[in-house]
């Protein structure tokens, strides 16, 4: 098993902190994983993308073109990225702020309003656990006790009580991602 | 089993400094590579270790500051990337010079002048070759993974105190700012004063009235004291690339053709490989791990055994020349390479592979 997948969008969204999550979630059943951000002179506010590989074997290359699962959460992201979704392969997008929707036949398409689902449990900065959910929905590599202990390990012992918060908002995300094709 | 974390190449460095027994860290900040000072600033190993670290005022001042710590037998070192390396050429030199043991971290972006932030290999020649003036070499190791990161760090300072030498660790913008999971080694604690002194009898670590003074200079005005310093340094290399030289092979048994790449472009040549065997072309890869000592004996021996070889880095072909000197004519030697921080994919490289060999 072998899961190549970019998470883009704007800065201050958790795109970076969401791929560090999912990796240590994979770490936690003893996959291998690589986390490569892009990173430059980047701000709250503009574009930051992450790709994250998760594999039962050694990784050989970081760096990777075509993704098994692309996760765009703007406009921006969705144009770029589209395209680089594997044939066969999975997109999910926020259609928050979406003027020009997917246009893809050759793969799955799915959707996810995570800005309410995070308004849902109550807290705007989950906001990245709802995508993560329904990218998890779509595509069950971790087992539910492992995404506990991923966030144990994420989440400093002091901010413990953002653990249940955290796991909310990935059962909610799991439970309102929709399926367009 | 140890204990595995996710963390970037660059916070591996600081990791693996701690719980080696690193003694000092001064740097100067510069991207790609600030998490290195940033980690150690947010672990504060002063208050457990006693390791101490400190935001210099300039690169310049961060390699003398080694060179200080490095003359009084303590485990010292400093990181930065490109342009501050150049500014740490003189240092490097000094430091060469005096037989200095120190680790320092290049984590490579594209150059020249302030060039870009995004990755590069672009310092192979300024590394492997000198950098600094005058007749040395430094030991140079190259990371590829966050684990080498971090056990480099321990592995770099066991060499340059064997061999009292500068060590550079030649990474770049992505095994730096890459996360993977790294396990951690057992601890090692600082080194003792009695530990110091039985490991570097020629430090300046306080004069007993048993012995004469210490001196450490690198300052031989006659001659002939010069040569008989350079020719001893050039015997101490010679027994370093009898000793030292490390490398990684990848399909190599039965291959028919041969990249040759290091750090995070021998990770991308792997999957290179992979996808032309998958053509039913058999391609190899030889990763040196030690780029000085350059490993030249296993390069000419395979060329016995392949068609032609490919040199492949991010920058213009600086690894390529000492791969030809290896090969010495016996098949021929190309070169792929992309510049400016872009890195290229393995579509690109199986392409470009498929061109110089006249391969469909």
């Amino acid at each position: 098993m072998k899961e190549e997948i970019i998470i883009a969008g704007f800065g201050g969204q958790g795109v970076l902190s969401m791929g560090k999550i999912l990796a240590y979630c994979a770490i936690m059943q003893d996959m291998e994983v690589t986390w490569m951000p892009s990173y430059g002179p980047e701000m709250r506010g503009g574009t930051a993308n992450v790709s994250v590989i998760l594999s039962d074997k050694k990784i050989s290359s970081p760096i990777v073109t075509k993704f098994d699962t692309v996760i765009a959460l703007n406009q921006q992201s969705l144009d770029k990225f589209e395209s680089a979704v594997k044939p066969g392969g999975l997109l999910i997008y926020d259609p928050n702020g979406i003027v020009t929707p997917p246009t893809r036949t050759d793969i799955s398409i799915c959707k996810i309003d995570a800005i309410n689902v995070a308004a849902k449990v109550g807290n705007s900065k989950v906001y990245n656990m709802a995508v993560m959910g329904a990218f998890l929905k779509m595509k069950p590599i971790v087992k539910s006790e492992n995404i506990d202990k991923g966030l144990a390990k994420c989440i400093p012992a002091r901010y413990a009580d953002l653990i249940s918060l955290n796991k909310a908002a990935i059962e909610e995300g799991m439970n309102a991602v929709e399926v367009i094709r | 089993m140890a204990e595995k974390i996710l963390m970037k190449g660059n916070e591996a460095i600081a990791i693996s400094a701690i719980r080696n027994g690193a003694d000092g860290y001064f740097g100067y900040p510069i991207t790609p590579q600030s998490e290195v000072m940033e980690t150690l600033m947010k672990e504060r190993p002063w208050l457990t270790t006693g390791m101490v670290v400190l935001q210099a005022e300039s690169e310049t001042s961060s390699i003398n500051m080694v060179y200080g710590g490095a003359c009084c037998g303590k485990k010292v070192m400093t990181s930065s990337s490109s342009p501050g390396i150049s500014l740490m050429c003189e240092g490097l030199s000094y430091l060469a010079g005096a037989e200095l043991p120190c680790v320092v971290v290049n984590c490579q972006r594209g150059g020249p002048g302030l060039g870009t932030i995004q990755p590069s290999q672009s310092d192979y020649n300024q590394c492997v070759k000198g950098g600094g003036h005058g007749d040395y070499n430094a030991i140079v190791l190259a990371p590829a993974s966050a684990q080498d990161m971090y056990d480099f760090v321990d592995w770099g300072f066991d060499l340059a105190f064997k061999y009292r030498t500068p060590v550079i660790i030649l990474a770049d913008g992505i095994v730096g700012q890459m996360m993977e999971k790294v396990e951690l080694r057992p601890e090692k604690p600082r080194m003792t004063k009695e530990e110091l002194i039985k490991v570097a009898p020629w430090a300046t670590y306080g004069k007993p009235a048993d012995r004469p003074y210490n001196v450490i200079t690198s300052l031989a005005l006659e001659s002939d004291v010069q040569e008989r310093f350079n020719q001893k340094l050039a015997a101490k290399y010679e027994v370093i690339k009898e000793n030292e030289v490390k490398y990684e092979e990848y399909q190599t048994e039965d291959a028919e053709y041969l990249f040759v790449a290091f750090g995070c472009s021998a990770r991308i040549c792997e999957a290179v490989v992979d996808q032309l065997r998958e053509e039913g072309i058999k391609a190899g890869l030889l990763r040196p791990v030690t780029l000085f000592p350059f490993p030249s004996k296993r390069i000419q021996e395979l060329s016995g055994q392949v068609k032609s070889m490919m040199s492949i880095e991010l920058n213009l072909g600086q690894m390529v020349d000492d791969v030809k000197l290896a090969v010495n004519g016996a098949v021929p030697v190309g070169f792929y390479g992309r510049q400016g921080g872009i890195i290229y994919t393995p579509d690109e490289i199986a392409e470009a592979f498929k061109k110089f060999n006249n391969l469909k």
